[in-house]
Order: structure tokens, then sequence, then C-alpha cells
């Protein structure tokens, strides 16, 4: 089984993100920078899927050279070797849902696993773009799947299963009031949600062995995609900030409070 | 002319999803600004039942397709019947609200016309051919401006930024239509419905939302929910340390809540959080910690324990009753 698995760098999620003054863009002095931990968690299922099918996971990421520290994490995690796609520059989610295409195309995966979105644009739509442009079937917001392992295998095993007839895989969903079970035929898009596992740490052995696994290098005209952005961003602003609140010094004034300035009880 | 075409979503159990109507308003204030009309487009396997409902809803067309295959929603089976209809009403605008079905679908819809999306908008700004999108990046730490440069424009509606109209009008033409089904490489399985006698969290007037404060006893949280109507909500470490169901959380990750009130109960205040409910017309935030983030963007702050506090304060709100 061949797994594609993406590894967007994104900022630190626990990062303080501040707006540049002329709205231009944000303040990057300072940030540190980690995989998108959706993708992460996309890492850690291919590599669940593949230890368990025998296969093989290929990471990709696209950006300027800094990206190879996230394609390195994903290597040391455990993943075979790597693409990058050399691109600096704007670029949005038709122009990174094209170059994938092309990327998925070139690799024949059965699956492409990904975030369901990435913390800094957070437009949750890629996996579902890439899936139609390869006209393939999607499963977005993977979740947990139900098992009657052990704690210790459960944590361990993918909850993306292969369906007997290894033609498909099964996938529980993540959606409004509950959980939807859908059957994907391979090859197949799956997006990521939080609780689809807990992404194994990079073993010391795995960060020897990723310096040696090799990263194929691409760029997007080689891939004959033009990613001219078709989204323009042309401002960006902090939200409104709240009019400073109060402390109250006991319940009996917060009922007040609530009850007389608010009135909301 | 610009025609907004807004997907209207029904619910397992039949009913339209109320954020449905949000999305609907959403649509109408985009037709006025960019000089168009509203359209909806409604597939189901009965579309009888919500079809009147939608038709009060102030649009000018109400398109209606019924198949089987509709019953169980999958994004393979409605993107290509949304996205024919789109192309044959010549919409520029295609949107819906954005729960979890509108984030599946719109993206799959988008890519068979070559649009471009936004996601979550807040607001809409311009007029004419120069409309521009508000929407979150970074967890609702940043707000973007941004536009749209392809012919067709796809946008999901975040429902708590647009009051749901109050309809009127003419009743709108309901238009039945005879879909192009494609074959799905997708099937339907099951679905393991979560329910609850509370209202929904993104529905709900009051949200009393447990942190890791509770260390996992939801009793206090929970009772003052339901003296106050309220919707029970959580936060992301409650959700992974799997205290309360997953569908609890309140965050850019989880649901985006914006109730009268909202009470933070043993909440620290990750980012994360706030982003999902800093919207909220009145914050209670109740917490140990006096450096807990949570107070920084709280109307009425209290330093205390929420176990001594919570049985407290719904004594003091049922002597007002």
């Amino acid at each position: 089984m061949k797994i594609l698995v993406t590894a967007k760098r994104v900022e630190d999620p626990e990062s303080k993100i501040k707006v540049k003054p002329d709205g231009s863009d944000i303040v990057k002095e300072g940030l540190k920078y980690k995989i998108n931990p959706f993708d992460e968690i996309g890492v850690e299922e291919g590599l669940r899927l593949a230890a368990k099918h025998t296969g093989e996971v290929v990471v990709v990421s696209i950006g300027g050279k800094e990206v190879q520290e996230q394609l390195r994490h994903a290597l040391a995690m455990g993943a075979n070797r790597a693409v990058w796609v050399n691109h600096t520059g704007p670029l949005d989610q038709l122009g990174i849902a094209g170059l994938l295409q092309k990327v998925a195309e070139k690799e024949k995966p059965d699956l492409v696993i990904l975030g369901k979105q990435s913390i800094d644009d957070d437009q949750n739509q890629v996996g579902q773009y890439l899936a139609e442009f390869l006209g393939w079937g999607q499963a977005t917001f993977a979740s947990k799947v139900e098992s009657l392992e052990s704690e210790q295998e459960k944590s361990k095993s993918p909850a993306v299963v292969l369906t007997a007839d290894k033609k498909s895989v099964q996938v529980v969903r993540e959606v409004d009031n509950g959980l939807a079970t859908v059957e994907v035929q391979l090859p197949a898009v799956v997006t990521t949600d939080l609780r689809l596992n807990q992404p194994r740490y990079a073993s010391l052995p795995g960060i020897m062995k990723a310096k040696s696994k090799p990263i194929e290098e691409l760029t997007p005209a080689a891939l004959g995609v033009d990613v001219a952005p078709k989204i323009q961003v042309l401002k960006l602003a902090s939200p409104p900030a709240r009019k400073a609140g109060i402390k109250v010094p006991d319940v009996a004034t917060l009922v007040e409070k609530l009850h007389n300035e608010a009135k909301v009880v | 002319m610009s025609i907004v075409l807004i997907v209207a979503e029904q619910q397992p159990d039949g009913n339209l999803r109320k954020a449905s109507l949000n999305a609907i308003a959403a649509g109408k204030q985009l037709a006025d600004k960019a000089g168009g009309e509203l359209h909806l487009v409604l597939l189901s396997k009965d579309p009888s039942k919500l079809a009147g409902e939608l038709a009060g809803t102030g649009a000018k067309a109400v398109h209606t397709a019924a198949a089987p295959e509709f019953e169980h929603y999958l994004a393979e089976v409605f993107a290509p019947v949304v996205a024919s209809l789109a192309q044959e009403l010549k919409a520029t605008f295609i949107g819906a609200a954005s729960t979890a079905q509108g984030k599946d679908l719109l993206p799959r819809v988008a890519a068979r016309l070559k649009a471009a999306m936004a996601t979550d908008i807040t607001a809409i700004n311009g007029s004419g051919a120069d409309i521009t999108f508000t929407r979150p990046m970074w967890a609702g730490n940043v707000f973007a401006e941004v536009k749209l440069t392809t012919p067709v424009q796809v946008i999901s509606i975040r429902a708590t930024e647009f009051s749901a109209g109050a309809g009127g009008g003419a009743a709108a033409e309901v238009k039945s239509f005879q879909p192009k089904l494609e074959a799905s490489k997708t099937k339907f399985v099951s679905f393991n419905e979560v329910k609850s006698a509370r209202p929904e969290l993104t529905e709900a007037r009051v949200v009393v939302s447990g942190g890791r404060g509770t260390k996992g006893d939801f009793k206090e949280v929970e009772a003052l929910a339901d003296l106050l109507g309220a919707a029970v909500g959580a936060s992301r470490a409650v959700c992974d340390a799997g205290w309360v169901p997953n569908d609890y959380q309140v965050g850019q990750t989880g649901k985006v809540v914006a109730p009268q009130l909202y009470i933070a109960a043993g909440i620290s205040g990750a980012i994360q959080h706030l982003a999902g409910m800093k919207s909220s017309k009145t914050i209670v935030a109740i917490n140990k910690d006096p450096e807990a983030p949570i107070f920084q963007v709280a109307d009425y702050g209290l330093v205390e324990d929420l176990f001594k506090v919570l049985p407290a304060l719904r004594e003091g709100i049922q002597k007002l009753k």
C-alpha cells in the first residue's frame, strides 16, 4: 500500500500571531515553525497503515527550502521518502491542490492523507479540491474508530480501515450531531480531524536515519501547474478587541450584574 | 445580474439545519450588495417537506431535486448536481453554511467549476463587481479581507455572524429539476447520532462550558446548563482527555459559538478556545487562576473554584426566578 501524506510548514500553534501595522502580513520575527498539526496526524495515520499493510509512505511539502525541515521531521517519524515542491511566493488552495494532483498522478498512491485544514489559512479546502481534481472519492474529518483491541494496541492501530478485499477503506467521519461512517474505493483522499490519533515523537535513531532519506525536488513549472493565486488577500487585521471586563468579588455580585446589567438571566 | 445560489442543508432527522437560515440571510445580503437575486437549492429524498419553509425565506426561487441517493449526504453525489445547477443558472456566487456538510461539499463544487473559495466568511464588503469577504485565519487571531478573482466565487458562511432574517416578501417559486447523478466511489455505511435533550451548541442562547478545572466532573456544569436551558460546551483539552464527547468542543477546530451568555468554568482560555467563543455577547469566566487568559475576554470574571461557584450561582439564579 502506498500512501502520500502532506506536511505543510505553519507557525507553531502556541505562538502569538500579530498583524503588521500596515495590514500587509503577520509579524514573522521570532515565530517558530512546525508541521501543521492536522498534517502530522495524517503522517501518523499513514505510518500506521503502512506498518499494518506493508506499505510505503511518501511525504510532500510545498514551499521554499525551509520546508525541508518539516519533510525531515516526517522522515524522522518514519516516512520513507519525501517530495519537495520548491515554490516561494503566494499560493492559494487551487494552486496547492493543482500541485498535489500532479504529484499524486506521478506517485500513484492508493491513499492521500491530508490535514482537514492548515492552522494558518484555516481554509479546509485542499483535500476536497484534490479529490475532485483526481476524480477520487473523499472521506473528510476522519476520526477515531471504536476498537475491541486493548488500549495499548488500539493506540497504535490505524483508524482508517482497509476492507477485506483491500479495494476500499472505511472511515469514521466527525460530522454535526454525530459520527458518519463511509466506505471509499481506493485510490481515495482522506482528511484528518484532531482525534484520529496521537502522533508519535521522532526517535533519535529515526532522526539519524532521516538524514540519509531522499528528498526529491520538483517545481510548479516542472509539474506544469499555473499557481497564480485566484484569491487576493487585500488586508489583514486583528480581531476587534473586547472591552475590558471586570472582576467580581463574589457570586452574589455576579448574579446581580448578570441580571441587572447584562440582563441575560 | 448576478445570481447567488445557497445550498440548503437537510439534517438526518429531516429538518432544515438552522444554520442554513443564517446562510440564506448572508446570501440575501450578498445578492443585495452585488445587485442580483437569491436562489436556493435543496437536494433531498423528499424535498416537499422543506420546500415550503424555504420558499418563505425571501429568495427568488427554490430549486429542488428528488432522488433516493440524496437520503444520506455524500459530497461526490451532491457536488456534481449543485455545480451543474449553478452553471445552468449562471450563478456567480455559490454558498452554504459552514457546517460539516458545507465544508465537505463546497470545495468539491468549487473544484468542478475551477472556482476560488473563501471559508467561514464573517462579513460581506463592497458592492457591484467589487465584492470582498472577511474571514478568520490563524484560529481567529487575524481577519483577512479577500477577493476571489475567478468568474464563479464560492463561500462558506459562519452562521453566528449573520442573523437569520424574518423572511417575508413574496413566496419564492419552487422549481423542481431532474438531477444528473454520477456514479459515486463513496458509499454511506452508517450514522451514529449523538442525541441530547439540550439545545445545539451553535444555536443555544446560553452556553455553559467546562475546562480542565472540572477534572472531568461535568455534573455542576450540566446542572447549571439545565437550569438555564443552555448547551454544554468544553475546551479541547477536556475532549482530548475523553472526559466529554468530541462534539462538545468549542474552539477554532471545534464549534464556533456566539450565544447571548457564555459561561466558562475552569477554562484557562487557550487561543484556539477563545477563537470559538469570543463573539459571545456576554462572557463570564470562573477560574482559580487570576492570570488565566480567559479573564482578558470576560465581561465578568470571578477568581474562585468552580465547584464552589457553580452551585451558588445556580442558587442565586433560581432565587431570581
